[in-house]
């Protein structure tokens, strides 16, 4: 089955990609988007060494809802800070210590980082402990990182690593 | 009533996009730059490509669900560019109004000295506090 099947959750990802690529959902595609969705991983396997693992379907659900919500809300923030004077604005760099461990995790928080008000992820550092950042307007460090910590590391360490 | 929804969507996509790359105008230094591509665009783009799906679906030729995959693929390609210009300008040192963090500095020169765990002096102009808005997260 793990031979057969490496990646359980990439497998379906790809057969809905390939349904929603061609736009039409007859059996023949659907057909072909399982194949493809089962090829594919096979192909790939040597770039993925490690399947991934959704501990909580339900948290996840939940943070990809709360990133929309800091998406739309982010898209305001900046429109605002652009529209005022950019004079007044205090960009900092900040260093964010990472309980994080899975490449993956990294790899989603920094995304989740740069989509969300005000910051963008800069630099992992070569020992993937610490995550620089640069955030717009801020006066206050360690309440950013505080913020980043509670909101979205913690429910993705929840998601994909031990809870 | 259909076409409102969809004239209210595409000027709020456009104009979004818009301050977007005015923020490329306004901004001072590379890093705050990257802001507004990364953001402001996001949405803009975003409603854009839902005004369309919706004008394309309601043409009775099925639903047109195209567009969710660019939302997606744009959602997560937007983060990965401004990261790795962001790390390019790191590397190449560009001027920042930003100050470095100074366990980072420390670091780059490779004297790992994390007793020196001493904080970032805050910025000193505390003028102009009031008038600043404050993210609201």
């Amino acid at each position: 089955m793990a031979r057969l099947l490496p990646h359980p959750i990439l497998s379906p990802t790809l057969a809905c990609l390939w349904l929603l690529l061609v736009n039409s959902i007859t059996p023949g595609q659907v057909f072909l988007g399982l194949l493809l969705g089962w090829m594919i991983p096979l192909l790939t396997l040597s770039f993925w060494p490690e399947a991934v693992t959704i501990r909580k379907p339900l948290t996840l659900l939940r943070y990809i809802g709360l990133l929309l919500i800091d998406i739309i809300m982010a898209n305001f923030t900046v429109a605002r800070l652009i529209l005022g004077d950019p004079d007044r604005l205090k960009p900092i760099f900040v260093e964010l210590p990472l309980d994080l461990t899975s490449d993956l995790a990294i790899s989603l928080l920094a995304n989740s980082i740069t989509l969300t008000p005000g910051t963008v992820s800069a630099r992992l550092s070569e020992d993937r402990r610490y995550l620089l950042v640069h955030a717009l307007n801020e006066t206050d460090p360690d309440a950013l990182i505080a913020t980043i910590k509670r909101r979205y590391e913690r429910p993705l360490q929840e998601i994909f690593e031990l809870c | 009533m259909l076409e409102y929804l969809l004239s209210f969507l595409i000027l709020t996509g456009a104009t979004l996009t818009f301050i977007g790359s005015l923020g490329l105008l306004r901004f001072k230094d590379f890093y705050m730059r990257l802001h507004g591509p990364t953001k402001a665009t996001t949405l803009g783009v975003g409603s854009l490509l839902i005004a369309s799906a919706l004008f394309f679906s309601s043409r009775n030729v099925g639903i047109s669900l195209h567009e969710i995959l660019i939302t997606v693929f744009l959602v997560i390609t937007a983060p990965v560019s401004a990261h790795l210009l962001a790390k390019a300008a790191l590397h190449l040192n560009l001027h920042s109004f930003a100050k470095m963090p100074a366990k980072s500095t420390k670091r780059e020169e490779g004297t790992d000295d994390d007793a020196m765990d001493t904080q970032t002096p805050e910025e000193k102009s505390s003028s102009s506090d009031t008038d600043v808005p404050r993210k609201p997260v």
